[in-house]
């Protein structure tokens, strides 16, 4: 009898306890309306101006509708080297939909990244971030990092290392691409 | 936050290497514990890995039939080593299935496998809080509260500090209660109930929550439920005076 009345009153705790927390806890607005800006899934992408090879200013936020990958790579690097080629392919084939990458390189030398965009026969848009002052607010400590922009703005996958697989690009992008503006 | 450390040309992921030492320490754990409830470390280790291992080509291949396109256009993507391209609700299932297939052809009774395995789960439970800790991820709110640490651009509840010190008490109160275990798998839904309470707790003060109309949290309302199976299997498990008899 007392055993089926600790019973119970176990039932009446988790319900009580349970159910007042969840209450007590709702997420408050700020959490339900959109994100702030950081370099993390689930937050908007942190805006940025950097210049291409030909001196021309570009801006994440001019992409907002399409769906971006921004890559953070150096030349040094021996899994950057390995993924460009898939960018490329993936770029070539999804552009048209509107898919775009913006290849973010802090190296100092803009002759060397001229040099290696021609020899890997790069179109997609690549951009100098003189000072790292991109990279530091997006906190790339290693290289490659990837972040995966949907069409609000919004980071939905970061792939830290690499190099990504073909299909891992595509299999994100093709998820992106089919999510309305 | 240290997601990663650079070593030469290598990324060495840091929430990566804390689970797989995390997962290492758990199956040392389970090892050892396993024989106070009469099951044989080694084959509740080997229940574990193989459980793992199926699970993981099980995600790969879950992922891959959801996105064939991308797969057949680059199949060698198959054996890449990226886990973005993972379904862990498939690598749950098959992962789960090759375990208990494997327990039971060594004919391990199941509550007394879950019973070994309990303080193990706990102890991995606390590497992953450790692991979100230095990503970054399973944030808090937005607090002013002194212990808040400085995340994402706000001071923020350090929920994965709280998520492991609950899980460490709980490890402690599991190993405790284990002295006394039976292997009726009463343990095991000790542990359930303990992680299943942390997370109701805890996701309280979380500020990446999944929610539904009012701002509730789905994760605490999943919780909850998990919370009333627990108090629904207890006594029938333990063979005690339940609400049914």
């Amino acid at each position: 009898m007392r055993q089926k009345r600790a019973y119970w009153l176990w039932l009446a705790a988790i319900l009580l306890l349970g159910g007042g927390w969840i209450w007590l806890t709702r997420a408050p607005q700020s959490v339900r309306s959109g994100p702030p800006p950081a370099p993390k899934e689930g937050f908007s992408a942190p805006d940025f101006t950097l210049q291409t090879l030909d001196g021309k200013s570009v801006s994440l936020g001019d992409f907002r509708g399409k769906v971006v990958l921004v890559n953070f790579w150096a030349t040094t690097c021996h899994p950057c080297r390995a993924e460009m080629p898939t960018m490329e392919r993936v770029y070539e084939q999804e552009r048209d939909k509107g898919f775009v990458v913006l290849a973010v390189t802090a190296e100092p030398s803009a002759e060397a990244v001229r040099a290696f965009v021609q020899n890997y026969g790069i179109t997609f848009t690549v951009l100098l971030d003189k000072n790292a002052k991109v990279s530091r607010e997006y906190r790339v400590y290693g290289t490659p990092t990837s972040f995966f922009v949907d069409r609000r703005g919004v980071i939905r996958w970061v792939v830290f290392g690499g190099p990504m697989s073909e299909a891992l690009i595509r299999s994100k992008v093709e998820t992106l691409l089919k999510e309305k503006p | 936050m240290l997601p990663y450390i650079q070593i030469g040309p290598a990324t060495v992921q840091l929430p990566g290497l804390v689970v797989l030492v995390g997962l290492w320490l758990a199956l040392e754990l389970t090892a050892r514990f396993a024989e106070r409830v009469r099951v044989s470390g080694d084959l509740a280790v080997n229940a574990v890995l193989w459980g793992l291992g199926v699970g993981v080509v099980a995600a790969r291949l879950g992922y891959a039939l959801r996105y064939l396109d991308a797969f057949l256009q680059a199949p060698g993507s198959l054996f890449s080593l990226n886990p973005q391209t993972l379904d862990p609700t498939l690598g749950a299932i098959g992962g789960l299935l090759a375990a208990w297939e494997y327990a039971r052809r060594k004919k391990l009774p199941l509550r007394a496998l879950l019973d070994a395995l309990s303080p193990g789960v706990l102890l991995f439970a606390f590497f992953l809080a450790i692991a979100q800790l230095l990503g970054g991820s399973a944030y808090g709110m937005p607090t002013k509260l002194p212990w808040g640490i400085e995340l994402w651009g706000a001071r923020r509840h350090p929920t994965q500090i709280y998520a492991a010190v609950l899980t460490l008490a709980a490890l402690g109160w599991i190993l405790r209660a284990g002295r006394a275990a039976r292997g009726d798998g009463t343990l095991f839904l000790q542990t359930v109930g303990l992680l299943a309470a942390i997370r109701l707790f805890v996701e309280g003060f979380r500020g990446d929550s999944v929610v539904i109309a009012g701002g509730v949290r789905v994760a605490q309302l999943v919780a909850l439920v998990v919370l009333l199976v627990v108090w629904w299997l207890y006594p029938r498990w333990s063979g005690g005076n339940g609400g049914s008899r």
